[in-house]
């Protein structure tokens, strides 16, 4: 037996270390929550780190999951060992792939953080809906439950899949699991060594192609022999479930840790056992031992190897005496008999249970990551124990549409005393999460005891609150479900006191530590009713510490990560004060000592710090506060917002019942509006008397809280006395009032609209027309204008020259109060589209960052105007953006024609003049756009006329398309250069009138920031830790290849109005537009807030050269490209030392970067000569039709 | 003719020796100016200042917006070497020492005494055969005294002196009230040589934004008047060497240098703006010098016209200095 090695990691890592040792080739494609595993991967082998035979793996990054399996697939064939890691879509787009593989009887692992697949709306949470849709590709699927139980079965379905042939997939729950970080003992090489024997990979490798011994393998088969080749594998299915006990088995010898296929836990005796595999299974554990501990007689049977299911070996595994099984999935079957494992069960059942039949039920629970607990797993028993349980039920959830739910006791609890159980609530920006990582690794790497951690985010970029869910105890922890009974409850953010029940988590006679603004002494009349009533009836000690204060004396800025995890282990006494402290500062050392010294002096600075700011506070025995909770949406919002939408906002969405939600997805437009979040510290406050009323601060604002309205004078009556209002500066608004309005409560506070001020105060330069200034004085008095703002009448959108930046900035933006980060560089084109054409578009939004700030609930940012006209938006995948809205425009088309042909049918009853001007309106322009809506709104009067026609019946409900509609595909360049762009290229073929906008942030964002086709030569991205050593892909110049399709370049921190004008005529080009939008991002390691800077500059130094080719000019007989940059005029170094993306390089490996910058800098000379060259020929016209170039 | 000279205890080929400047940061570059004729070269200043403040960027931007969102923990890979800074340049030393016969010399800017210290040390360690300490620091706390100022040079070179063992010179600025006692202060607290002197950052206004701007001016022949002026008075009088540096263009800029004492003359203007092979086209000019003018050798002219030789010794001093004045006549 080896020797016990601790180690406190995820899954994904545990499962990375297996599978990177272990193969020789890995292809890896990004997708939550399994990017880890792909991302440790290709750190590891560019260091070099060897496999088990000695040498590192390729790591391959490939443009899709599609794209790894085949890549797999192709290592496989050639006979590498391969393996690769995904999730939901992903693993969708691998099946394909995957009955080949298994047809061909190929050893391989697939690792998969097992994740909803989106049906009504996307989730990136784990359940077993992916897994359970490969079930029919003939691979294993083996199901570990925990970060143990997936560091081992790595392992061991390595060693079966090669001993058997067969494929595994090897699964674990998305987050539950995968980003739970847990004290495991880590298989040394030995056991690998072990395990994995070398006439397996020898007959593996042997079974690949080689010239010197041809074969041929993916035969075409035909009706005479497909079926009896299909039938040949029976025999390795057949010994696989046996062969995996046996590897089990080994496994066990080696390590001590014995695992069963099927492996039952519980009374021996029991009658009520609960079948089911994953996460689960361990609160479920956990719950049988209590139980049986009360008397009961209940079991559990852990499914292992679900897939092929060896139904002999599943029904022994059960204990005889049992008469009532409750088989839970983790997924849904819309219209099936049940769910994938109940149905295994019964029919494991009929074919080999003897005696009397016990009766099954089957139910499901946890999906999406929903909790599952142990109040959960006794309500499954007390409905077996139920003359009349609920067949097909649902646990943790209220379902009152078909009361399929059980009743679930909130209160019933089988957690230990002597485990503590600490919950930490911060802000994503205060480093909590990473302090108590750091904490488990403390006490579960220096201590006998057992350390678990789970982390809870929200669903916003910016502003985001964590919950830390921590666990320390004697014993393995399988209590892998949230806290709810913390015995340490720790708030690092006044302001979540005022906005959460952030005490509904704490246990009686608990520890409540704050980080407070306030001293100890003045602290207690500063908090909120409910929280001093919670603090008495639960009899907490309270601990206050004004953190930011102690950081920032101590050099840490708005991180108080440190000083917080002091007073944790100060006053949770999890370790002795001292060695905790010795052992912080240890940590301290180790973390930052190689990023350097002052860094580790600033976090020893307040380390030391932080024991004389620590105080407890004696709380009175009286609630004297009169602060309530500010509601989670505003008092107006609707009844919807309020009810549902807000209850998600305050933390209570468990609690809604199925009746609540949206049947199919579908929620109302433009409610972010009604979440007040308050994320600012200083937000920005106009001058009217430094203004020029340029309108960029409007413009780049990513979040659209800055906001420009032109009125009548005389409308001021009624203003708030702070009210700000000029007179307009554009000599076609004499005489009307000009205010710019900060929407006080959704500022993000990103600066940038500052930044780009151009107006400086004449006496001061630090000031400009736009300043910063702390929010929380104004919020009151900015909020009334803000309100007196809106009320405000918009300006006639007739009235507005769009190709003026300071006229179009007044349009309004129906894209607003995003969750994106703040200061984002995609939002800004985003609102612009909306504020343009907003009122006529369809939106096409690729999976990814866009999706995500557009379209993750609660609120959502898309928005509409005051007639109730906004764009319509849908989220189809990642890989089909180009081809959903493809299929919008062909719709509309249809629709358009075929309303065209019934009015044509009707002219006599609507009037010939009518059905002219409908059907040949120009509509160019928003007076053409405007009359057109006029004589629709005649036509369904004239139509609603006609009862009894059933031509007019038809077109009352397409009258609208005769209004112009803008099709808009949007999305980042992970979808466009990368997975979607088989279906972009086509798109860009088609000739259809659709515009695509894709925001380049050159890497996947929304995954954190993997290197795509679009990242640049010599930048630092997860997958290209060494620097990207190939140049970007040029698709602007692909997408001129055709010649009709209408490509512009821009960045709208270099030229706003070349931006401006390449979306006007992108729109109004009467066939493909592609804009490929500069978009700066927080991957790229910026000040975000001077980030409209670093746009700027990419264009000075030629990276990122503007520019638009409009066929229309071809057919003038002009050049159709316009090259709106100007040759460079910086050095390319100089622009990118600006990004820490290409910076590290320099900082970290000096010699791979000077290679690679001289070589960027080169393709820039290159590039743009090409483009000179292109620009600046004369030109033919090539008649009507096509362009070219 | 002998262009030998002795600078920080080694005999230098040439007292040609090149001041820190932003071409020393390639070998290749190094290779030239010796090939040019660089008696040593001084490679430029490492800035305590600016690792650390490159260390707390690369930190603040590694960290900044993660672990904030379920999707993405972090946004860049984390980095398995920080070479950020002190390694480069202690790479660049050993790769200098590998590829040249002339000496090596390190420049440090240090912020904080531990600092000094350290660098210090390691460029030490690294193979310099000698340290440049570049004391380029503006005062400006207005609750400092003057005597604060000098007690904190001193600190940092006694400092660094006790903990190396390679010869160490002090570069500095001549903002002193009396150079020639901080001279004395400095030489007792260990220099083996003064670096006369260095060039203060002096920012500029950007009058279309408004902004204040960094703004590096090469210098100009006339600068060499300050060095020339205190060289021409210490000369004899501090035991420590002396190395002229501003304003040296032309072999006859040298060859006043080395008249008023310099041990050696450093040039980093003369060559940004001419470029590495200056280096050979000065040593020219001043071998036709000394030939025109019958010298033998560095060693034989050197001193000859500080104060304690010149012939007027009273020229180097203040009332020279009115007398100039009065007789200045403007041309109007």
């Amino acid at each position: 037996m080896e020797e016990v090695n601790f180690v406190t990691l995820d899954a994904n890592e545990a499962v990375a270390r297996v599978a990177y040792a272990l193969n020789e080739v890995i292809a890896i494609y990004p997708i939550t929550p399994s990017s880890a595993m792909g991302e440790w991967a290709d750190e590891w082998a560019s260091q070099g780190r060897p496999n088990l035979w000695g040498t590192p793996p390729h790591v391959v990054e490939m443009q899709s999951e599609g794209g790894a399996a085949g890549a797999i697939h192709g290592a496989l064939q050639t006979g590498a060992l391969a393996t690769t890691f995904t999730a939901s879509q992903g693993l969708l787009l691998m099946i394909p792939n995957m009955y080949k593989i298994a047809g061909e009887l190929t050893s391989t692992v697939f690792h998969i953080a097992a994740r909803s697949l989106a049906a009504q709306g996307l989730s990136i949470f784990g359940d077993h809906s992916d897994v359970m849709a490969t079930r029919q590709t003939g691979w294993v699927l083996l199901s570990s439950a925990s970060v143990q139980e997936a560091h081992d079965f790595a392992l061991i379905a390595q060693a079966a899949s090669l001993e058997s042939r067969l494929p595994f997939l090897h699964f674990f729950d998305g987050f539950r699991t995968s980003h739970e970080v847990n004290k495991i003992s880590i298989l040394p090489d030995d056991v690998l060594k072990a395990m994995i024997q070398d006439e397996w990979v020898a007959a593996h490798r042997a079974r690949g192609l080689t010239p010197e011994n041809p074969f041929i393998r993916g035969t075409a088969q035909n009706p005479d022999v497909y079926f009896q080749a299909r039938e040949t594998v029976n025999p390795f299915y057949a010994v696989l479930p046996a062969l995996v006990q046996r590897t089990m088995d080994r496994f066990a010898a080696l390590t001590g840790r014995q695992y069963r296929l099927y492996e039952y836990h519980g009374a021996p005796d029991a009658t009520r056992v609960i079948v089911m595999m994953g996460s689960g299974a361990e609160a479920a554990h956990e719950t049988v031992d209590y139980l049986n501990a009360q008397g009961e007689k209940v079991g559990l049977l852990k499914v292992r190897l679900y897939r092929p299911f060896d139904s002999e070996g599943f029904v022994n595994a059960l204990p005889s005496t049992v008469t009532q099984i409750a088989v839970l999935d983790r997924t849904k079957e819309p219209g099936s008999g049940g769910e994938p494992l109940y149905l295994d069960t019964v029919n494991a059942l009929v074919e080999a249970w003897q005696g009397s039949m016990p009766r099954v039920i089957g139910g499901r629970y946890g999906l999406s990551s929903k909790d599952f607990t142990p109040a959960m797993v006794k309500a499954v028993y007390d409905n077996l124990s139920s003359e009349t349980p609920k067949r097909h039920f649902t646990v943790g959830i209220i379902d009152d549409v078909t009361n399929t739910s059980l009743e679930v006791d909130p209160d019933f609890s089988v957690e230990a005393d002597d485990v503590v159980r600490a919950v930490f609530y911060g802000l994503g920006a205060d480093g909590t999460v990473g302090a108590n990582k750091n904490s488990i690794k403390i006490i579960g790497e220096n201590t006998p005891n057992y350390a678990q951690g789970y982390f809870v985010y929200d669903s916003k970029k910016s502003g985001s609150m964590t919950v830390s869910h921590l666990r320390f105890g004697p014993r393995p922890i399988r209590s892998n479900y949230l806290i709810t009974r913390a015995n340490f409850l720790a708030c690092h953010q006044w302001g979540f006191l005022e906005k959460y029940d952030v005490l509904a988590d704490a246990a009686p006679g608990g520890v409540l530590l704050l980080n407070s603004p306030f001293d100890a002494d003045a602290v207690w009349e500063k908090l909120p009713r409910l929280v001093q009533q919670q603090i008495i009836d639960k009899g907490l000690h309270l601990y206050v510490i004004d953190a930011l204060k102690v950081a920032k004396d101590a050099g840490m800025g708005g991180r108080i990560n440190t000083v917080m995890q002091v007073c944790f282990f100060a006053i949770s006494g999890v370790l002795p004060r001292d060695e905790a402290i010795a052992a912080i500062k240890e940590s301290i050392e180790k973390t930052y000592g190689k990023k350097g010294e002052e860094i580790v002096a600033k976090n020893i600075a307040a380390v030391d710090m932080t024991l004389d700011h620590l105080y407890e506070v004696q709380a009175p025995s009286a609630v004297t506060s009169a602060v309530e909770l500010i509601p989670a949406v505003s008092a107006d919002a609707p009844v919807f917002v309020r009810d549902v939408l807000g209850t998600m906002i305050a933390r209570k969405g468990d609690l809604l019942p199925v009746s609540a939600m949206p049947i199919d997805g579908t929620y109302p437009s433009a409610t972010s509006q009604y979440e007040k979040r308050n994320l600012a510290d200083e937000i920005p406050v106009w001058d009217p008397d430094v203004c020029i009323q340029c309108g960029k601060c409007a413009m780049v604002c990513p979040h659209a809280v800055i906001r420009i309205k032109v009125y009548e004078p005389e409308l001021l009556a009624g203003a708030p006395a702070t009210f700000k209002a000029t007179a307009a500066r554009d000599t076609e608004w004499h005489g009307q009032n000009y205010t710019i309005q900060v929407a006080p409560e959704d500022c993000t506070g990103c600066g940038i609209c500052v930044d780009v001020c151009p107006a400086k105060n004449k006496s001061a330069a630090a000031l400009k027309a736009i300043n910063m200034a702390p929010q929380p004085p104004l919020r009151e008095q900015e909020r009334e204008n803000w309100n007196f703002f809106t009320a405000l009448p918009e300006h006639d959108r007739r009235d507005i020259k769009i190709t003026s930046i300071r006229q179009q900035q007044v349009q309004q933006p129906l894209f607003e109060f995003s969750g994106a980060c703040s200061g984002c560089g995609e939002t800004p084109y985003l609102k612009l589209i909306t504020q343009l054409f907003g009122d006529r578009s369809v939106v096409a939004n690729a999976t990814g960052c866009s999706s995500i700030y557009g379209g993750n609930l609660p609120t959502t940012p898309w928005a509409k105007n005051a007639e109730g006209r906004g764009p319509a938006w849908a989220n189809s995948l990642f890989e089909d953006n180009a081809e959903f809205g493809l299929g919008m425009r062909v719709a509309i088309d249809r629709q358009r024609a075929y309303a065209g042909d019934l009015l044509m049918r009707l002219s006599a009853e609507v009037g010939d003049d009518l059905t002219e001007a409908l059907l040949n309106a120009n509509q160019n322009d928003e007076a053409g756009i405007h009359d057109q809506r006029e004589r629709v709104a005649i036509l369904k009067e004239k139509l609603a006329a006609l009862p009894g026609n059933a031509d007019a019946q038809q077109l009352l409900t397409l009258a609208d398309v005769f209004v112009k509609r803008d099709v808009w595909i949007v999305g980042g360049d992970g979808w466009a250069y990368d997975i979607g762009f088989g279906g972009l290229d086509h798109v860009l073929a088609s000739g259809r009138n659709v515009n695509i906008l894709v925001m380049d942030t050159e890497v996947y964002s929304n995954t954190g920031g993997q290197m795509s086709k679009a990242t640049p030569l010599a930048a630092v991205a997860k997958f290209a830790a060494g620097g990207k050593p190939s140049p970007k892909k040029d698709l602007g110049m692909i997408a001129m290849s055709y010649g009709n399709v209408y490509v512009a370049r821009v960045a709208m921190g270099a030229r706003d109005e070349q931006t401006l004008r390449a979306f006007i005529e992108a729109e109004q080009y009467p066939g493909v537009s592609l804009i490929i939008a500069y978009s700066h991002c927080i991957a790229h390691g910026i000040n975000m807030g001077t980030a409209m800077r670093n746009q700027k500059a990419a264009v000075e130094s030629g990276q990122w050269i503007m520019f638009r080719y409009n066929p229309l000019k071809a057919e003038e007989g002009e050049n159709p490209l316009s090259l709106d940059s100007r040759p460079p005029k910086i050095a390319l170094k100089d622009y990118l030392r600006m990004e820490t993306r290409f910076r590290m390089l320099e900082l970290g490996q000096p010699e791979t970067a000077r290679e690679l910058f001289s070589l960027a800098q080169e393709n820039v000379k290159t590039r743009w000569a090409y483009y000179e060259y292109l620009a600046h020929r004369t030109m033919e016209p090539v008649g009507d039709g096509n362009g070219s170039h | 003719m002998d262009l030998r000279t002795k600078y920080l205890g080694m005999e230098l080929k040439s007292p040609l020796v090149v001041s820190a400047n932003p071409l020393t940061e390639s070998v290749k570059n190094l290779r030239r100016m010796e090939d040019a004729g660089a008696g040593a070269i001084v490679l430029f200043s490492l800035f305590e200042e600016q690792i650390r403040a490159e260390r707390e960027a690369l930190h603040h931007y590694l960290v900044y917006g993660t672990e904030s969102f379920a999707e993405a923990p972090t946004y860049l890979p984390e980095p398995t070497q920080y070479h950020v800074g002190t390694e480069q340049y202690l790479n660049l030393i050993r790769a200098a020492k590998e590829a040249l016969d002339v000496p090596v010399i390190a420049s440090l800017n240090g912020t904080s005494l531990g600092g000094w210290i350290k660098f210090a040390k390691r460029m030490e360690e690294a193979g310099a055969d000698a340290l440049e300490l570049n004391i380029y620091w503006i005062p400006t706390d207005m609750d400092m005294t003057g005597s604060e100022v000098e007690e904190h040079y001193v600190d940092v070179v006694r400092s660094v002196r006790g903990a190396l063992t390679i010869p160490v010179a002090v570069k500095l600025s001549p903002f002193f009230s009396n150079f020639a006692n901080m001279a004395r202060r400095l030489e007792k607290a260990g220099a083996n040589a003064l670096v006369l002197f260095n060039r203060f950052y002096q920012p500029d206004i950007d009058l279309e934004t408004l902004e204040v701007k960094p703004n590096v001016i090469l210098s100009t022949p006339h600068a060499l008047r300050l060095p020339l002026t205190w060289i021409g008075l210490l000369y004899g009088r501090v035991q420590c060497d002396l190395a002229a540096t501003s304003g040296v263009h032309t072999g006859e800029d040298v060859a006043k240098l080395l008249l008023a004492g310099a041990n050696v003359t450093m040039m980093a203007s003369a060559i940004l703006r001419n470029g590495i092979d200056h280096i050979h086209k000065v040593e020219t000019e001043l071998l036709g010098w000394m030939a025109t003018h019958e010298y033998e050798s560095v060693q034989q002219l050197r001193g000859s016209v500080s104060q304690i030789n010149a012939a007027d010794p009273s020229a180097f001093e203040r009332a020279q200095y009115i007398r100039s004045l009065q007789e200045y006549k403007p041309n109007f």
